[in-house]
């Protein structure tokens, strides 16, 4: 059990450092502009980031697995290091980080080293949603703008209720966001760790059951919970009052429109919705929070008129679809060959 | 979040409340303008002394409204906006006090050559401080309209200075005044009357902006 946790702990500070950047990404604003408090936003965020992660994690892990399936703990450990590491030195340079990206890069490393192959289709699917998240969510930021802009003109609503109103459509969003981020980005955390679990299905007072994934998923959730306790509160007063300022109802639709694209990307149950009616449907891919949230912002600024837009940060997000993958590939070989040569683990 | 939305009720009660003191303040003014002006001193009094009730009644709103927005943290994108603008509103009513007690204590002499015109003014000033209110209120509820809404503003303070010049030419230039004094006398009052125009007219500048930060 103790060797179990010792190799989760790269998985776990993976999830710490997503819980401490992402969860900024939903309630950034919420909690910059004093509309939400940091304890009620880290409360919510913590019991819905393990809600997601528990109830609707498995799909994006799924597609994930197809990546490349890591049978071995050592190989596992070494890949979520590998992200952990891009992503603390990407930050670290002040680079575009995403955690989705750091981990697909570090998986492909795998494949390289262990001689697997990559899955060209599985590649594709994840790139071409990595590109498509951001652009569908400016798309979904850009109607619902229209949409509230319609009812707040038509509903004569005093200042003051407005404003308890969108708090509670802030934490009702943010609760959204959290469960999305939960489902969405617990593969990234505790994916590469589904193959070579050692957790035994149990039931839980006959109640109900947990699967061994799902128990690998909770204390994936548990690690994110801890990141936004321990670290989330300084990032959220930069997202919220210094990279992009919002109002609270336009921070509400960017949250809600990235939410919808996370959960677009993450629900198996929507999935088979959409498939059982004969609708396109959404590959259950992790794509990146950060990257949703701002395209989010940008479809505000275009339904405001396009004025004021950043255009550089979209060439930024470009360059972490690529570079992201890229380095974190690098350090996930050279890091496997090191644990395989130098400790003896077997690692594929 | 109770307790918050039972303090948001408050608050717009308050807020309502100060708006309603601030439009039967402007409508004592004229009453008790016009009570003066047809020498009823008595009445005069009695509005004078409901002005000076409604305007303490009005301080203690104020305060309360600014205590519970920053105690709660309410509205913080429009907090400033919104005190900003209790601020300049709660200026209207101490004009209209401000004016009553330099009345009470200067007794100007207005001759009757005069007396029309300054029932213009004080008319027209309470106007625009009438027309103002309603588009304090779409800030709060619709401020699309506030724009609309303030034109007449503009519009009545516009008449305040014509009639307030009026007073001026003809204050200096009748022969029915004999001391230099009393020609400044009357001078004087129509710039205090003509001030809760101009007030509203600052509100409105104001409002202006607010209303524009406001549009979603």
């Amino acid at each position: 059990m103790l060797a179990t946790l010792l190799f989760l702990s790269s998985g776990l500070f993976l999830g710490w450092s997503l819980g401490a950047n992402d969860a900024a990404n939903v309630w950034g604003t919420a909690v910059g502009t004093n509309m939400v408090k940091f304890k009620s936003a880290a409360i919510v965020c913590s019991i819905f980031v393990i809600l997601g992660a528990i109830i609707s994690g498995s799909g994006a892990s799924h597609t994930l697995g197809k990546l490349g399936t890591i049978s071995t703990l050592p190989g596992a450990f070494t890949v979520a290091l590998a992200a952990a590491l891009s992503v603390y030195m990407m930050t670290k340079a002040a680079l575009p980080v995403s955690t989705s990206q750091a981990i697909v890069g570090a998986i492909i490393g795998w494949n390289l080293f262990s001689g697997t192959g990559v899955n060209m289709q599985s590649l594709t699917k994840i790139l071409g949603s990595w590109v498509f998240s951001p652009i569908l969510s400016a798309g979904f930021a850009f109607v619902l703008y229209f949409v509230v802009k319609f009812f707040l003109r038509r509903i004569r609503f005093h200042l003051i209720r407005l404003d308890f109103t969108t708090r509670f459509l802030l934490l009702a969003a943010g609760a959204f966001g959290s469960y999305t981020l939960g489902a969405n980005n617990i593969a990234n955390v505790m994916g590469v760790f589904i193959p070579s679990s050692v957790f035994q299905d149990i039931s839980i007072g006959g109640l109900f059951n947990l699967s061994g994934v799902q128990q690998l998923f909770a204390i994936g959730g548990v690690a994110i919970a801890v990141g936004v306790f321990t670290y989330s509160k300084r990032v959220m007063m930069t997202v919220g009052s210094e990279i992009y300022r919002l109002n609270p109802i336009t921070a509400f639709i960017v949250v809600l429109s990235s939410s919808i694209v996370l959960f677009l990307f993450a629900s198996q149950g929507l999935k088979d919705l959409l498939v059982s009616h004969n609708l396109p449907s959404f590959p259950l891919v992790p794509v990146s929070s950060s990257q949703s949230i701002v395209g989010g912002v940008i479809g505000i600024g275009l339904a405001k008129g396009g004025k004021n837009i950043n255009f550089s940060i979209l060439g930024r997000i470009s360059m972490g679809w690529i570079m992201t993958p890229l380095i974190s590939a690098i350090i996930s070989f050279i890091s496997l060959f090191i644990v395989q040569n130098v400790f003896s683990q077997i690692v594929s | 979040m109770i307790s918050i939305f039972k303090k948001a009720k408050g608050i717009e009660a308050n807020i309502e409340k100060f708006l309603k003191n601030i439009e039967l303040s402007a409508s004592l003014f004229e009453q008790g303008l016009k009570e003066y002006f047809n020498g009823r001193m008595e009445q005069f009094d009695d509005r004078c002394s409901q002005i000076q009730k409604l305007e303490s009644e009005s301080d203690s709103l104020r305060f309360d409204i600014k205590f519970t927005l920053y105690s709660d943290l309410l509205i913080p994108d429009a907090r400033g906006d919104v005190l900003g603008l209790i601020e300049t509103l709660d200026n209207v009513i101490d004009i209209t006090e401000k004016v009553f007690i330099q009345i009470s204590i200067e007794k100007p002499v207005i001759l009757p050559f005069l007396r029309d015109d300054f029932i213009s003014l004080s008319e027209a000033s309470v106007k625009a401080v009438h027309k103002l209110i309603p588009a304090v209120r779409a800030f709060f509820e619709k401020p699309q309209n506030v724009t609309d809404l303030l034109t007449q503003v503009h519009f009545w303070e516009h008449e305040a200075d014509t009639a307030e010049i009026r007073i001026k030419t003809k204050a200096f230039n009748s022969e029915e005044i004999e001391q230099f004094s009393r020609r400044v006398h009357m001078r004087y009052f129509a710039e205090k009357i003509s001030m809760l125009a101009d007030e509203a007219e600052a509100v409105a500048e104001r409002l202006e902006v607010y209303a524009i930060k406001r549009a979603f």
